[in-house]
């Protein structure tokens, strides 16, 4: 059984990974580290407000998390079931910032007197 | 005769038992399992950072907390020494990939040099997180304790925010860093068991692609450590 589930593995796996397309995702990750550094550094809050910052530093972050999960977690090349199961799950992490922001919003608004 | 042999026949389809439905090893499967449970875990510690942060009214700047080098300089470079931390973090994810790519071609000399890469890095990043741990102490912070007033004014804060960051980025880097001690010394187990040829004699590398899942785990939540303690 065991044996049977390496074959099935190692059949998808051989093209999917190679040498240079490991080199080619890190590369990615390495420039959009270093768009995050240019955007931290070399541009003043005046041209771009904090918020908006934030909001490019969040949306580059999933951006490299992506790449880190499905390529060298290999999880873009697994079963669709299993993406999609361990995805789900993600909702309610999604929920617990929706409900903390709040709470922390009302703390924001009630606590600081 | 007909209806025993159907029901002795053994089912091929994916979800009616007859074969492993994700068709990933047990193993596997399990760090996937454990990784998420993980996951939940990292992202309760961040979400209650960010509730926190959410609800005060000032913070200390980042840009001002962390911008020595340690060695170099002790300010006036914000964000250096954390970028060459996160280099090594993810130029060590890319040497485990290397490994586990070695090991599905069965070459043990090359996942050997690659898991030998590996460890150094995660030593590398660990006595970096040293340094800026030592450094942030020096300076007055710790758990439970803050720097004097004057100096939480200029980084922008107040006593209570301070104390806040403090004890957060304490906690989670701490935290992190556990995850990263762990996996190193994971991986030098794993290291070892390549040497003895414990993985050639099984026939297939699986061990080293399920500890580099783990090890990829940990670069992923570093990279949101360093958006939320450091960026934002």
């Amino acid at each position: 059984m065991s044996s049977e589930n390496t074959n099935l593995e190692h059949a998808g796996e051989h093209e999917t990974m190679s040498k240079s397309r490991i080199w080619k995702v890190f590369f990615i990750l390495l420039a959009i580290t270093v768009v995050e550094f240019i955007i931290a550094l070399a541009i003043p809050d005046t041209i771009l407000p904090h918020g908006v910052k934030n909001f490019l530093y969040v949306a580059l972050t999933l951006i490299k998390a992506y790449y880190i999960v499905a390529f060298f977690m290999h999880l873009k090349f697994e079963k669709y079931a299993l993406i999609v199961g361990l995805l789900v799950s993600f909702i309610f992490i999604i929920y617990f910032i929706v409900l903390m922001l709040t709470e922390g919003d009302y703390m924001n608004s009630h606590m600081n007197v | 005769m007909d209806t025993i042999a159907k029901l002795d026949e053994v089912k091929t389809t994916p979800w009616s038992g007859g074969r492993s439905p994700f068709s990933v090893e047990y193993g596997k499967l399990m760090m996937w399992f454990f990784l998420l449970s993980d996951a939940f875990t990292f992202s309760a510690f961040l979400i209650y950072y960010g509730a926190q942060r959410f609800s005060k009214f000032t913070w200390p700047d980042p840009d001002l907390v962390f911008q020595s080098i340690p060695g170099i300089t002790d300010s006036g470079a914000p964000l250096v020494f954390v970028g060459i931390m996160t280099f090594i973090l993810i130029m060590s994810s890319v040497t485990m990939v290397l490994a586990v790519e070695a090991g599905h071609r069965n070459s043990k000399k090359e996942v050997v040099w690659w898991m030998i890469a590996t460890i150094i890095g995660g030593f590398m990043f660990l006595g970096c997180q040293a340094l800026e741990w030592s450094h942030l102490h020096h300076e007055g912070f710790w758990w439970g304790t803050i720097p004097n007033a004057e100096t939480i004014k200029e980084l922008g804060a107040d006593g209570v925010s301070a104390q806040q960051f403090s004890n957060l980025f304490f906690t989670i880097t701490g935290f992190h860093g556990f995850h990263v001690f762990s996996g190193v010394m994971i991986n030098i187990i794993i290291l070892i068991m390549t040497l003895v040829g414990v993985f050639e004699r099984r026939g297939h590398y699986l061990m080293v692609e399920k500890v580099g899942l783990y090890w990829h785990f940990v670069d992923l939540v570093w990279v949101f450590v360093f958006t939320f303690f450091y960026l934002v």
